[in-house]
């Protein structure tokens, strides 16, 4: 099972980080994205595999401060 | 005995052991936060910190005070002009004239913000658009160990204040806001909901000080 912000995602499995992304509509430049509590370097979005028994938290911020 | 504005460390320590007992005001004396961007958030929370007692602040902000900054952030108007650093400093200096401030007038980047925050244990980032919320926190955990970042994001408008909540995302990340309500959407950023967020990552950064969390 793949666990993305709290939810089931099993089409997620085998997509890379950046397609799964890109078919969710994220703006990857207002993201944090942890994966079983690290955090995944923008750069690697190409290569990551998303994974079965992964949980991701994709953070999303909206600005204001 | 040392005496600034005429109150003695002694007094203020007496006053923080009767307000927060002798135990939280020692761990807060001894500890470091550091605050990225002196804005509504910043401000508000580098305030708190000061009343709370934390003995050790490191304030980062590249601007400086204007008229529209007096709406929602804790400087007046004799602060127009100044450094948002300076003026900062004067204020806590007021309310608590031991604390040891470092700033560093200095606008952070991907390139520069592991560097700036390499002795950082504890990072409120308070920076205004959402874009550099998400650099700073995508450098700063993905470069240094061991750092806690408690974050903003969510407190434009007037919506209902209970929206407003503390999100634990990892042990690493806290997110303080109500998610959605962001600048972009056109929303203005008034004082009462700024405060109430900036509430929420002060007393995160507290709890994790005092290793309630």
């Amino acid at each position: 099972m793949i666990k993305i912000n709290g939810k089931e995602a099993i089409n997620a499995q085998g997509q890379t980080l950046a397609e799964y992304l890109k078919s969710e509509g994220f703006d990857t430049e207002r993201i944090a994205v942890e994966c079983d509590g690290n955090i995944i370097p923008k750069k690697d979005y190409i290569n990551k595999i998303i994974l079965d028994g992964e949980i991701i938290e994709i953070v999303s911020f909206v600005g204001g401060g | 005995m040392d005496i600034k504005n005429n109150i003695s460390f002694e007094a203020i320590a007496a006053a923080l052991d009767e307000r927060h007992t002798p135990e939280v005001r020692r761990k807060l004396w001894k500890s470091r936060v550091s605050i990225a961007g002196l804005g509504g958030i910043g401000s508000n929370a580098a305030v708190m910190l000061a009343r709370a007692g934390v003995g050790n602040l490191h304030l980062v902000d590249f601007d400086v005070v204007d008229i529209t900054n007096l709406n929602r952030q804790a400087y007046s108007a004799c602060h127009i002009g100044m450094k948002k650093t300076d003026a900062i400093k004067e204020i806590i200096a007021e309310i608590n004239p031991y604390i040891n401030i470092k700033t560093e007038d200095i606008y952070i980047n991907e390139r520069n913000a592991s560097i700036v925050f390499r002795d950082t244990k504890i990072l409120c980032e308070a920076f205004d658009a959402a874009e550099n919320k998400a650099m700073l926190i995508n450098s700063v955990l993905g470069e240094l160990e061991g750092v806690k970042i408690v974050s903003g994001s969510g407190m434009a408008g007037c919506f209902d204040s209970n929206l407003i909540k503390t999100k634990k995302v990892t042990g690493s990340l806290y997110v303080c806001g109500d998610g959605v309500n962001g600048i972009e959407s056109g929303n203005q950023l008034m004082a009462p909901r700024v405060g109430i967020c900036a509430g929420h990552q002060a007393n995160m950064i507290i709890r994790l000080l005092l290793g309630d969390e």
